[in-house]
Parts: C-alpha cells; structure tokens; sequence
C-alpha cells in the first residue's frame, strides 16, 4: 500500500501506455479541421512538413500498420512523459533554490 | 485541431508564436512558484495520457473524428499554469517527431489548445462550480461543461486564425468550426468526467492537492 502511493505514477503511465496500445482502433476519418478545411477547398494549402521523424505516427521499418502505430504511440507517450516530469522536476529544483537563497 | 504549415499566413503565425512564447514563459515563471512536489509526477503522467488520448480519434459524425484536446482536463488537476506547460510538452513533441501540426503554426496551436483550451476550461470550470456548489455531482457536471467550451473556444479562435490568414472565409468558417467541435466536444466532455471520476476514486488528494499548492504559493 505504500508503495502505491509513492509510485502510483508508474500506474499512471501504463494506463497511458494501455490507450497508446489500442490507438489503432482510432477512427480513420478526418478531424474536425481537416474536415472544414476539405468541405471549404482550403485542404490542399497545407504544405508537406520539411522534415519527417516519425511522420503519420507510423513508427518507419515496422511493415505492419497496427504495429507501427503502437510502436509510435508508445515511444510519443515515454517522451512526452519524460518532458513533462523532466520539466516539471527542474522548475520545482529552481523553486527550492529561490526559497533557500530568499 | 493541429494547424499545418500551409494554412496561416505570416502575420498570424508570427502573431500567434509571440504570444504563445510569452504565455508559456510566464506560466513557467508561475509554475516554479507554486509547484508541489507531488505535482512533479502528475504533470508527467497528465502530459503522458494526453498525448495517447490525442491519438484516440473517435467518429462524431459524417465521416468526421475528433480526440481529446485535454485542456481542461489538464487545468482541473493541475491548475491553469502547469497545464499550459503539459499541453506545450504535447503539443511540441507532435509537431517536433510525429509531423502532427506546422512548425511555423506551433505558435497557433499552441495559443489554441495550450493557452485558450486551458484558460477556457479552467475559468468555465471554477465559474460552473461557484454556480452549482461543492457536491460531487456538480464537480463532474463543471467538468464537462468546462471541456465542452474549452474545445468550442479553441476551435472558435482556429476559425479566426484561418480567417485573418485569408485562408477561408469568415462567415462559413466560424460556425463550421464551431458546429464540427460542438459534437467533438461532447466527447471531450465524456472522457474529461471519466478520467476525473477515476482520479476521485484512485487518488482523491491530487485533486485536492491544486487548492492547497495555490495557498501555499500565495504566502
């Protein structure tokens, strides 16, 4: 029980992990913007990104679709977890710095 | 709702990056005064889950699909400053690895879904709560209302957008926009009560955390 209370977190990561793991029963069709800008004739102003990394959240070299969006979904969900607890980790170490020199 | 390149024009994404660089900037001030230690993993996990839910598209209607923007969402379990920094970390890992969303309109999709969404739902939420009192129902009955706005109001401001740019034209693009997001945002509303049912359940004193961190950071 205590555990759970201090790494609870990590079940709230593999809950994020778990949705990553079903996105691709996503719904195909266009979102709400693509949509609009399809029915308005403004779709194909949209340019082609200068790059690509992981592009579509198809994870490249992985031939199954299924797989490849899991793959991406997966490695999106760990990223944007570390930014976000690294981010959050930093400003709260500036917070402790600024209260011991005040 | 991730504008791609192509749909701006300069003003606006010059406009729009301004504002979104000093939105966060602050709100990274804000957060490293007020941030409890045990919002330290609540923002990774927050920031985590919504970037999954983001890829769960699901059909509203006529062929059309929309996902959870979690700008409220963010804002109830955390407040408004650190969910301003979640939604950032989202949306700029999308734009940055996965091409989800233009480079240049980062500062647009940022000012939508990081600055508008969370200030949308954040004041709909506190308002909605003042209206209906402190009970349990009328937490969940403020946070759906408060999803609901926060995705209608972050649309509303992308119709602007394509608007200023010249790229479509006002008077159909504002009720699209508008009507399109209405039903996305009953979804929204849907998965925003679910997740804080859940939080109520699992771990009712992170909610109750946010209250507390604020009085703290105001002494």
């Amino acid at each position: 029980m205590k555990a759970l209370k201090k790494y609870w977190w990590l079940l709230g990561l593999l809950l994020a992990l778990v949705v990553a793991l079903f996105s691709p029963l996503a719904s195909p069709h266009p979102d709400g913007l693509e949509r609009v800008a399809e029915d308005q004739g403004f779709l194909d102003a949209g340019q082609e990104p200068p790059y690509q990394v992981v592009p579509d959240y198809l994870f490249p070299g992985i031939a199954s679709e299924p797989l490849a969006t899991i793959a991406a979904g997966g490695l999106g969900t760990l990223v944007v977890f570390g930014l976000g607890y690294g981010l959050a980790r930093l400003l709260r170490r500036r917070k402790r710095e600024a209260s011991a020199r005040g | 709702m991730h504008i791609p390149d192509g749909f701006l024009n300069t003003a606006t994404a010059v406009t729009t990056w301004v504002a979104s660089t000093g939105g966060v900037g602050y709100a990274v001030r804000r957060v490293t005064r007020e941030l409890d230690e045990r919002q330290v993993p609540l923002m990774g996990v927050t920031a985590a889950f919504i970037f999954a839910a983001q890829m769960m598209n699901f059909t509203v209607a006529g062929g059309t699909s929309g996902h959870l923007l979690g700008g409220a969402l963010a804002a109830i379990l955390l407040g408004p400053w650190a969910a301003t920094l979640v939604l950032t970390c989202v949306l700029g890992v999308q734009a940055l690895i996965f091409q989800d969303g233009g480079l240049l309109a980062l500062g647009a999709n940022l000012f939508n879904m990081a600055i508008v969404g969370v200030w949308v739902g954040w004041l709909a939420y506190r308002g909605l709560q003042r209206l209906l009192g402190g009970r349990t129902w009328a937490a969940f009955v403020s946070g759906f209302g408060a999803a609901w706005l926060s995705v209608v109001g972050a649309a509303l401001v992308a119709a602007v957008e394509l608007g200023l740019s010249g790229t479509a034209v006002w008077k159909v693009v504002l009720p699209a926009m508008g009507g399109v997001h209405a039903l996305i945002g009953i979804g929204e509303g849907l998965i925003t009560t679910a997740v804080l049912a859940f939080v109520r359940v699992a771990r009712p004193d992170l909610l109750a955390l946010r209250e507390l961190s604020r009085s703290e950071g105001a002494r």
